[in-house]
């Protein structure tokens, strides 16, 4: 079988099967390009996941990219990318075109009222569980605090905030390590 | 003009959209929502359950939805909506597409060297700010109705918050389940 179809089929068949978001997809991920078709070896895996983690854009797209790359140059990687996009983008759309028409149906009003106030704490929640992650000390609390207050008060565009901590961190490695 | 500055935002927000699908909200929330009006409050928080609730990345979902939206929104037709949906999501797509061919290319030795790793741990807590601001952002009348406004929807969507937060947080119930359940508790509270 044509290489490029059958990577394509494959990030097709990850990308309908995760529920939940990028890192629901790595076991899957793993068990079909690693254990099953053995693009990657477990190693490399490992060290792909931890640079797509790393860098900016959907995790899924990136590890997609990368392992397509790896297969058969640009060509693979635009294969799989498609392949990961594909089904979430045919699923969102069906339901954007017919959701306008229940927006208004009484009873469907009433649910996303009370779905409304628990997706804001499903927000709330993972911005406790990274800023743990990221081992805050009382040097560094200081960066997501002024970060949020800029957003939230002063209406600062987020990029310009990531620009700044970005050459902050530059400067930072320069410099002072 | 509106395909040409959806292509521009989405582009952006792949570009800068560090730390997964939950970090990536606060910039796509921001530009959507606060910058350009595309989407209200309330539709994008909608978004994001619908998100949780079907397959694959909260960042291509949203793109789709809200290129499908924002075209519909400034009264074009409906192929011209499908056509919205898929610049959104392309230009989404796009700055990853070449990032990654270009680290697969030349970078991949540079990306465990002392400088790069300093300018990702200074975007970790960063990425933490971002998030704390898009909840911040997101309480507001839309999601939760006002005391004045309505008094009965607000403080059950108070409690249905908090109850969401203590569930997920220390629980551990999946947040598929938890939407589920204040589905339910919507359906039963607020229907009139």
């Amino acid at each position: 079988m044509n290489i490029y179809w059958e990577s394509f089929k494959t990030f097709f068949k990850i990308g309908i099967f995760t529920l939940g978001g990028g890192y629901a997809m790595i076991p899957l991920i793993e068990e079909e390009v690693v254990n099953k078709k053995q693009w990657v070896s477990k190693d490399e895996m490992l060290d792909l996941i931890a640079i797509a983690q790393s860098c900016p854009g959907v995790f899924a797209i990136n590890i997609a990219t990368f392992i397509g790359y790896r297969l058969k140059k640009e060509r693979g990687a635009i294969a799989t990318t498609i392949g990961t996009a594909l089904p979430s983008f045919m699923i969102i759309l069906l339901i954007a075109m017919f959701f306008h028409q229940f927006e208004d149906n009484r009873i469907v009003a009433a649910i996303f009222k009370g779905i409304r106030p628990a997706v804001v704490a499903l927000i709330a929640v993972p911005t406790f569980n990274l800023g743990k992650r990221a081992q805050l000390n009382k040097w560094t609390i200081w960066i997501p605090i002024a970060s949020a207050l800029l957003i939230w008060l002063l209406g600062v565009s987020p990029i310009w905030i990531i620009i700044a901590a970005g050459i902050g961190g530059y400067i930072y490695g320069r410099v002072v390590v | 003009m509106i395909f040409f500055w959806l292509f521009v935002t989405f582009f952006e927000i792949g570009l800068f959209g560090f730390g997964g699908g939950y970090g990536m909200l606060s910039l796509i929330q921001n530009e959507t929502v606060e910058h350009w009006h595309w989407l209200s409050s309330s539709e994008f928080t909608d978004i994001v359950a619908i998100s949780q609730m079907t397959p694959g990345p909260i960042g291509i979902n949203s793109a789709t939805y809200c290129g499908y939206t924002a075209v519909k929104n400034a009264g074009f037709s409906m192929p011209m909506a499908v056509l919205g949906s898929a610049t959104a999501t392309f230009a989404l797509v796009l700055p990853s597409l070449i990032l990654m061919i270009l680290i697969s290319k030349m970078f991949m030795k540079y990306m465990h060297t002392r400088t790069v790793e300093s300018v990702f741990k200074a975007l970790r807590p960063t990425v933490v700010g971002l998030l704390a601001a898009a909840t911040l952002l997101l309480c507001t009348r839309d999601n939760f109705s006002t005391p004045t406004e309505n008094l009965w929807q607000f403080c059950i969507s108070c409690f249905l918050f908090a109850a969401s937060f203590y569930g997920v947080k220390v629980i551990k119930i999946n947040p598929i389940h938890m939407i589920l359940f204040s589905a339910v508790a919507g359906l039963v509270l607020f229907y009139e």
